[in-house]
């Protein structure tokens, strides 16, 4: 019986492809909530009472081992919620398509968007590492497939090419890494890492996992492929993939870390060291972009850097043995993953909100939205007020475990481990004031002011559909802000079993430190309400004159005079200007133009580590191109070619190297 | 509690001082110490003006402005007694809850699609995240120096660390001064006297408010003299001398405090706009300095 419930979600995704247009979303609505219903009740009973659980396939291929414990289980939630709001959101958002695209189009995006979910389960759940990799090669497949979704669009196809072969590199990463595992247990799978591990050295094939996990994850340098796939999706497709696909690969990470065993305190500095260059550059890179869903993008990156920052810090105090630093780096980390997976999903459905209403992604061309869409203005400010780590919402509590993690390593014990501690300090506060600079410019450029230029707005403004699903998400976030132990207390619990701490007295000092933050919270919204009250009430009695903003007695200044994104980014990017690499496109006055014409400025912002890569891309190309002299066509040269290999071959063997 | 109601105490004269400082040096008869409070007495009276560009966000974030500011100075701790919301790491709380305020406050000057109050609000957010380090390399010095997280404990054990630990609280004490300075827009970063809209940061953003709103900004900018006030009050108060005299020499320090920023004020030039950058992040080297000095004084750096 458990076995065709675990088989039923496979074959019942078969059906999306065939069922009439008008039951597809609500079909594919159940099958998700059937999926998640199946996964998430042994997921949350393995948080509460930690432990694993085991269910095991009998298959003509052999047998497959499902199992979930603490960490699978966490992440199995996390992605449960953000796939069932994501289908939710799609109805809404895809009948920008409506007409565009025909049924089998549709049809085959749901298909893949239920196996990008399945794919997921499956990575979280398989232990072996041959089905392990299976499920990771599925989920490339299936985002490559969700991203293609308007592959007439060039750039999306050229986009979507490019992932699926970075994702591959980082399958062969992947998959090297597990054969050096092979080759010294003989065992091809996560289990046998325990074995491994404690008989060899440990960083080296750390660094290998980490490199092929890092690829998914995002971290710098290895990110190239996120701000360009995420803005080619579709908006439910990017906040699935920035949301919790790209956690996959910090579940790996951690999954790895789990089996270390000796150079702890080295691999967690690594880990620390990668993740704050991420989290600065992440957000740094994200200030100057003009593309709202390019902006989400690089937070990603900034926002795996503070995950990273959070296990980096775990590891290292499992390397000191100091089980608090352990339990507030683990615990600060995998909260955010929750935490980002909330936002960034919620910021990414207010956007598309604004993309499907207005028709552009250009910060530039927006403006004012907040008088047309007063509802998705609220929920963007609560994503953006909820990522710059502000209080009362969630992501203040995440960052402050981390920050709190910090703070007490100052106290340990040389200079070298307490400078890098500070450096981490000072990373994380500047990513925090970056975040606030970035979106402060973006929420005031697309909602507030008047719009800088005219859109034909059609479509219904109000869609429930869409609505729900973002609200859904706000109060979460606002739930995990003022009562953080609701959601920390179980996570604590298991990151104790999980690495064996002893039991730690300090969940109790948090507790009452987060009861603290939440009776102050409490008390400023209470202030907020009381003062909005005497206003309101001082309001009605008097008579409130309205009339145009001051511009200096002029009122005659149009739209276009508004500060822009690019005017608002000026000065950071001229203070940060050897790090991002910007282009200004602009005619200069010439010396005998005596009454100028009309002029244009443009900026584009450029990736340092893409142009990078593409050098290196280059490079290669140059030497294909001449290693491609061999391609004569001529049949008899082919033939030599055959014979030298062969007499090589002979060659080696008589020299016995083969 | 004792801190809200000395920091209102503070804040009544506070603002009234510094303007009869420098009115007294440069020879004008000048206004009475009261006449800011006259102002927002008036403003609170006075019927508004709204730009018909506002959204609600004009409207709740002078507020919240108020309210953050309050909120922060509830987590502070006066010299020997710990605030009742004190806790481990209370000084990351009290860093963001400003932030929450500084967050709302520019974009409360985006709302009106002003380019001068576009200008305002890019400059404010520049500053307040170069001077952020600045502020956490400090609390993080003086959390390694003393062993201790939470503000009062952190504060109380400053105090007993001997002669060495001297030139820390110096250093901290002209840090503080300084990121008083730039967070409430005083002299060398900007001007609370210019009349150009093109040259103001922290006006400029408040151009588009009246009445009830204006006077919210105003209450809760002169709070946030009196929240670095006592900040500053903590690092240089000894816990144990009586509480009777510790308030005496409260009021001495914010007395000083307000008559050095008038003076300051009146004999020093405002920095070149493009310069501030430069002198912000200054701030955060001198704290470095200080956490070095703090490595040295612990023993770290000698192994």
């Amino acid at each position: 019986m458990g076995q065709y419930l675990i088989l039923a979600p496979v074959l019942l995704s078969f059906v999306i492809l065939i069922v009439p247009q008008r039951i597809r979303n609500p079909y594919v609505f159940f099958l998700t909530l059937f999926i998640c219903i199946l996964t998430s009740v042994p997921a949350i009973r393995m948080i509460f009472a930690p432990g694993t659980e085991k269910y095991i396939l009998d298959g003509p291929f052999g047998q497959i081992d499902l199992v979930i414990d603490g960490l699978s289980g966490f992440f199995v939630l996390v992605t449960n919620f953000t796939m069932l709001t994501g289908v939710l959101f799609s109805r809404g958002y895809l009948q920008i398509y409506q007409g565009k695209k025909n049924q089998a189009q549709f049809a085959l995006h749901y298909f893949s968007f239920t196996w990008l979910h399945l794919s997921m389960l499956g990575v979280l759940m398989l232990r072996d590492g041959l089905s392990f990799l299976i499920s990771w090669e599925l989920m490339a497949v299936s985002s490559f497939m969700l991203i293609l979704f308007e592959a007439e669009k060039r750039v999306t196809l050229k986009t979507a090419v490019n992932y699926l072969i970075q994702m591959h590199v980082g399958l062969v990463i992947l998959v090297t890494a597990f054969l050096f595992c092979e080759a010294s247990t003989g065992k091809f799978s996560f289990d046998a890492l325990h074995t491994y591990f404690s008989g060899n050295n440990n960083v080296g094939l750390f660094l290998l996992f980490f490199a092929g996990f890092a690829i998914k994850a995002g971290f710098i340098p290895f990110h190239t492929w996120l701000p360009e796939a995420h803005p080619a999706a579709p908006t439910h497709v990017s906040a699935v993939m920035s949301g919790v696909m790209i956690k996959m690969g910090i579940y790996g990470i951690v999954r790895v870390i789990t089996y270390l065993q000796t150079d702890l305190f080295l691999i967690g500095w690594i880990i620390l060291v990668f993740s704050a260059i991420s989290g600065l550059l992440g957000v740094m890179m994200a200030i100057v972009q003009h593309d709202m869903k390019k902006v989400l993008a690089y937070h990603s990156i900034e926002n795996i850097g503070i995950i990273g920052m959070g296990i980096g810090l775990g590891t290292m105090g499992l390397g000191l043995h100091n089980p608090l630093l352990t339990l507030l780096g683990f615990t600060g980390g995998l909260l955010h993953v929750l935490n980002h997976s909330l936002f960034k999903s919620l910021l990414f459905y207010s956007t598309g909100t604004v993309y499907k209403i207005f028709h552009t992604r250009n910060i530039e061309e927006l403006g004012g939205v907040i008088h047309k869409l007063p509802g998705t203005a609220l929920l963007y400010l609560t994503g953006a007020i909820a990522i710059c780590g502000i209080p009362p919402l969630n992501g203040f509590i995440s960052e402050f475990l981390i920050y709190f993690g910090l703070i007490k390593g100052l106290s340990l014990g040389s200079a070298y481990q307490v400078i890098t501690v500070l450096l981490a300090i000072i990373s994380l506060v500047l990513i925090g004031g970056l975040a606030i600079f970035c979106f402060t410019k973006v929420f005031g450029m697309i909602f507030l002011g008047v719009p800088r230029k005219k859109h034909n707005v059609n479509g219904s403004v109000n869609n429930l559909g869409m609505l729900v699903p973002q609200f859904l998400i706000a109060i979460i976030i606002l739930l995990i802000g003022m009562f953080p132990m609701l959601f920390l207390k179980p996570l604590m619990t298991f990151v104790t079993e999980q690495f064996h701490l002893s039991p730690v007295t300090e969940i109790v000092s948090i507790s009452g430190i987060f009861l603290k933050t939440s009776i102050l919270s409490a008390i400023m919204i209470l202030l907020v309400i009381v003062l909005y009250s005497i206003r309101s009430l001082l309001m009605n009695k008097r008579s409130v004159a309205y009339g145009p903003t001051w511009g200096c007695g002029y009122t005659g200044g149009s739209s276009r005079q508004q500060y822009t994104g690019t005017s608002f980014a000026n000065n950071f990017a001229e203070l940060a200007h050897p790090v991002l690499k910007l282009k200004d496109e602009y005619d200069r006055i010439g010396e005998e133009e005596l009454f100028p014409s009309g002029r244009s400025f443009s900026r584009h912002p450029k990736d340092v580590f893409r142009s990078g890569l593409n050098r290196l891309l280059d490079f290669n190309m140059i030497i294909l191109k001449k290693l491609a002299r061999l391609q004569t066509g001529n049949i008899q040269h082919y033939i030599l070619y055959a014979f030298i290999f062969i007499l090589i071959i002979f060659m080696l063997l008589y020299l016995k190297v083969l | 509690m004792t801190v809200l109601l000395l920091s209102a105490l503070t804040g009544i004269f506070f603002p009234g001082i510094i303007i009869r400082v420098k009115s007294i040096l440069s020879g004008r008869k000048g206004q009475g110490i009261m006449q800011p409070w006259k102002n927002i007495w008036i403003l609170l009276r006075k019927k508004s003006v709204i730009s018909t560009t506002v959204s609600f966000i004009s409207m709740i974030a002078p507020l919240i402005y108020l309210s953050t500011t309050i909120c922060a100075i509830l987590l502070l701790p006066f010299p020997g007694i710990s605030s009742p919301f004190g806790f481990d790491g209370d000084f990351v709380f009290f860093a963001y809850l400003i932030a929450l305020g500084k967050f709302l406050f520019i974009l409360n000057a985006l709302d009106t699609g002003s380019s001068f109050e576009g200008m305002g609000a890019n400059r404010e957010a520049l500053y307040s995240l170069l001077v952020e380090p600045a502020f956490f390399i400090l609390f993080g010095t003086i959390a390694l120096l003393t062993g201790h997280t939470s503000m009062h404990e952190i504060f109380s054990n400053l105090q007993i660390g001997g002669p060495s630990v001297n030139i820390i609280i110096i250093i901290a004490v002209y840090l503080l001064v300084q990121i008083a300075m730039i967070e409430n827009s005083r002299m060398p970063v900007d001007d609370p006297k210019t009349h150009l809209e093109l040259t103001m940061i922290h006006e400029v953003m408040i151009l588009d408010h009246s009445g009830f709103d204006l006077a919210m900004i105003h209450i809760g900018t002169t709070f946030k003299f009196a929240m670095y006030g006592i900040l500053i009050a903590n690092c240089i108060i000894p816990v144990n001398t009586g509480f009777v005299w510790q308030i005496v020499q409260f009021f001495g320090i914010q007395f000083g405090f307000a008559v050095m920023i008038g003076v300051l004020e009146s004999f020093r030039a405002r920095k070149k706009l493009a310069k501030n950058p430069q002198f912000i992040v200054t701030l955060s080297s001198i704290a470095l300095i200080a956490f070095v000095l703090a490595l040295l004084i612990t023993f770290k750096m000698i192994p």
